[in-house]
């Protein structure tokens, strides 16, 4: 009974947010993180995983790149701290950065060039207050492609770091 | 090889050495692809009723190397010394002329005989006789080719020789070996995750390769012969890129365990870790110099994506130098055999393509003018480049001479075929 209150709470937030302008929702999204770190069970006071629940910021999981570029975008900042954040209060947490690029030059390069944008994402979250054991940057280079078009919005969806926590790869 | 043990040479040359048998004809095959030899090879007898025609096989490797052109046979099949008419064969402007004959042994094998002769001293320049069944009859027509190649031009051929490549069949990849021409192929290992980078250690037994299998880049190198296989570089991070030392105990390696991607040295059975190049900045595809002296690399340190090498004893030992200077984007080095030719893709105002650069001179030119050309490698001669081309977002195996006189698809068939690798001649130690 009560997971059915609770799945009704967060589909009728969902509902919300999704007619809400961006800039509230972040907002929103940012005080649901603090939420569920308070918890140190790591879950938010709906008894949902911070990180499955759609309304919390730590449910969004990547960072898009401009062409040839490797350095975190500003609109993700948030973002990133709130994962290194997580990883902060949660001693036992591990997250998995995957880069990927689109699918144009070399392979191997662009493993090399997806590994960057792995690793720019742990920097953050390292200066962040996330320890080194918790975090592992890898780079999927060009191999796994999540959109599978040869045009500019194909590209941009592949030139991408997914954060993945434990349990989740 | 197996088959080379069931050959056996029954009648050989007849004339001395092999060498300088091509200015005995001569003719001249080298600078721009210029003249060809000109060669009939006349279908050997009884072999239309086989699975393999032989001098079909031997008539499309010669043609692929550029250095042969084939002469009308109408109206003439000798398959024995007393049947050859040299004046007719002079009259079409055959320099060189191929006979032979197959004939089925009571037990099912195949006696393959052939000569190679030469028209204008009405001689012998080579020939065999081999025992083969028939599924080696494909093998046995590279070696003829082989054979007919090293005899007209006094350099080793490359028919013998393997490749390897990635095939991906809709989300299954498997890492394939082949003959040279795309045909023959059977899988060394099948995944359901990517496979990149194939590397040959230098007497072809074994294969480096990089698997995703671990939901991250992982070094494994696997055995031919027993499909054993190992992890060999499976450090935290991602580990790609394996390059073999010229005497097939070293890996260099890319890793990222300390953050950016960067050169290493590793025994080939993982021990013995060792860093190589000392950037902050992007460090990858490294391959080594015939003579072991050094690592040719790919780096953006000086801005752009280049061609670099430095001391195979690392970056503390010596500077590293750049190679490349023209273009914004040159990446995927390899090195010919005999050292003297770098091959690397080049990204132009087009696309990416192949191009070849003099180690000496370091004048470079583009061989290619496709839009998405990747990784290339040198024949065993240094005379092609295999390289990974595209057609209708389908991957293709594509060879080009390195005058860029001849460009050929191999096995257009096939899909969606990435990362060839040429391997070494076989019984190569």
């Amino acid at each position: 009974m009560k997971l059915i209150f609770s799945l009704f709470i967060v589909l009728a937030l969902a509902a919300c947010s999704s007619t809400k302008p961006v800039s509230t929702t972040d907002i929103s999204d940012r005080s649901d993180s603090r939420s569920g770190i308070n918890g140190n069970d790591g879950r938010s006071s709906f008894g949902m995983n911070p990180l499955q629940d759609p309304n919390n910021i730590l449910s969004r999981r990547s960072v898009y790149y401009d062409f040839d570029s490797y350095s975190v975008a500003n609109e993700y900042r948030d973002l990133v701290l709130a994962h290194a954040a997580y990883l902060r209060d949660n001693g036992s947490a591990r997250v998995l950065l995957q880069g990927n690029t689109d699918e144009r030059g070399s392979r191997e390069y662009n493993l090399a060039l997806g590994q960057r944008r792995a690793d720019s994402v742990k920097s953050i979250m390292l200066l962040s207050g996330a320890r080194d054991e918790q975090v592992e940057s890898v780079s999927l280079g060009e191999e796994k492609p999540r959109a599978l078009g040869n045009d500019e919005s194909s590209w941009a969806e592949n030139r991408r770091t997914d954060i993945l926590h434990q349990g989740e790869y | 090889m197996h088959l080379r043990n069931l050959i056996c040479i029954i009648w050989m040359l007849l004339v001395g050495t092999t060498t300088g048998l091509h200015a005995a004809l001569n003719i001249e095959i080298y600078g721009g692809g210029g003249s060809k030899i000109p060669i009939a090879l006349v279908p050997f007898a009884a072999e239309a009723q086989l699975p393999e025609r032989v001098s079909a096989v031997v008539a499309a490797d010669l043609e692929r190397s550029g250095l042969f052109k084939l002469v009308d046979t109408f109206g003439a099949s000798p398959h024995e010394l007393d049947q050859v008419n040299y004046a007719d064969w002079q009259n079409r402007n055959a320099a060189a002329l191929v006979i032979g004959s197959i004939s089925t042994q009571p037990d099912g094998r195949l006696d393959v005989r052939f000569r190679l002769l030469d028209v204008a001293k009405r001689i012998q320049l080579a020939g065999f006789s081999s025992i083969v069944t028939t599924d080696q009859l494909r093998a046995l027509s590279h070696r003829i080719a082989d054979v007919i190649y090293e005899t007209l031009t006094g350099e080793p051929g490359f028919f013998s020789s393997r490749i390897a490549f990635v095939r991906k069949q809709g989300d299954q990849y498997a890492l394939q070996i082949s003959d040279y021409d795309g045909l023959n192929a059977r899988s060394l290992i099948e995944y359901s995750e990517p496979i990149i980078s194939p590397a040959w250690s230098p007497d072809g037994s074994r294969i480096a390769y990089v698997s995703f299998e671990k939901k991250k880049p992982v070094v494994y190198v696997q055995t031919l012969a027993t499909r054993e296989r190992k992890a060999v570089a499976n450090f935290k991070g991602s580990n790609s890129a394996p390059a073999w030392s010229p005497d097939g105990r070293k890996l260099a390696v890319v890793l990222s365990q300390q953050g950016g991607s960067q050169i290493y040295l590793i025994n080939a059975d993982g021990s013995g870790l060792q860093r190589l190049s000392q950037s902050s900045s992007i460090d990858t595809e490294p391959t080594f110099s015939p003579d072991g002296r050094w690592i040719i690399f790919t780096s953006d340190r000086g801005g752009s994506p280049q061609i670099y090498r430095m001391p195979a004893s690392g970056e503390n030992t010596g500077r590293a130098e750049r190679l490349t200077f023209e273009g914004d984007y040159n990446v995927s080095p390899r090195i010919s055999p005999d050292g003297k030719m770098l091959v690397y893709i080049r990204r132009n105002a087009g696309g990416f393509n192949v191009a070849v650069q003099d180690m000496s001179t370091r004048q470079a030119q583009i061989l290619t003018d496709s839009k998405f050309d990747e990784s290339p490698s040198f024949s065993p001669n240094n005379r092609m480049i295999l390289y990974a081309s595209e057609i209708n977002r389908r991957g293709i195996l594509s060879l080009v001479s390195v005058d860029g006189q001849v460009k050929q698809r191999l096995s257009p068939d096939m899909d969606n075929i990435r990362e060839p690798a040429w391997g070494p001649l076989p019984g190569k130690r």
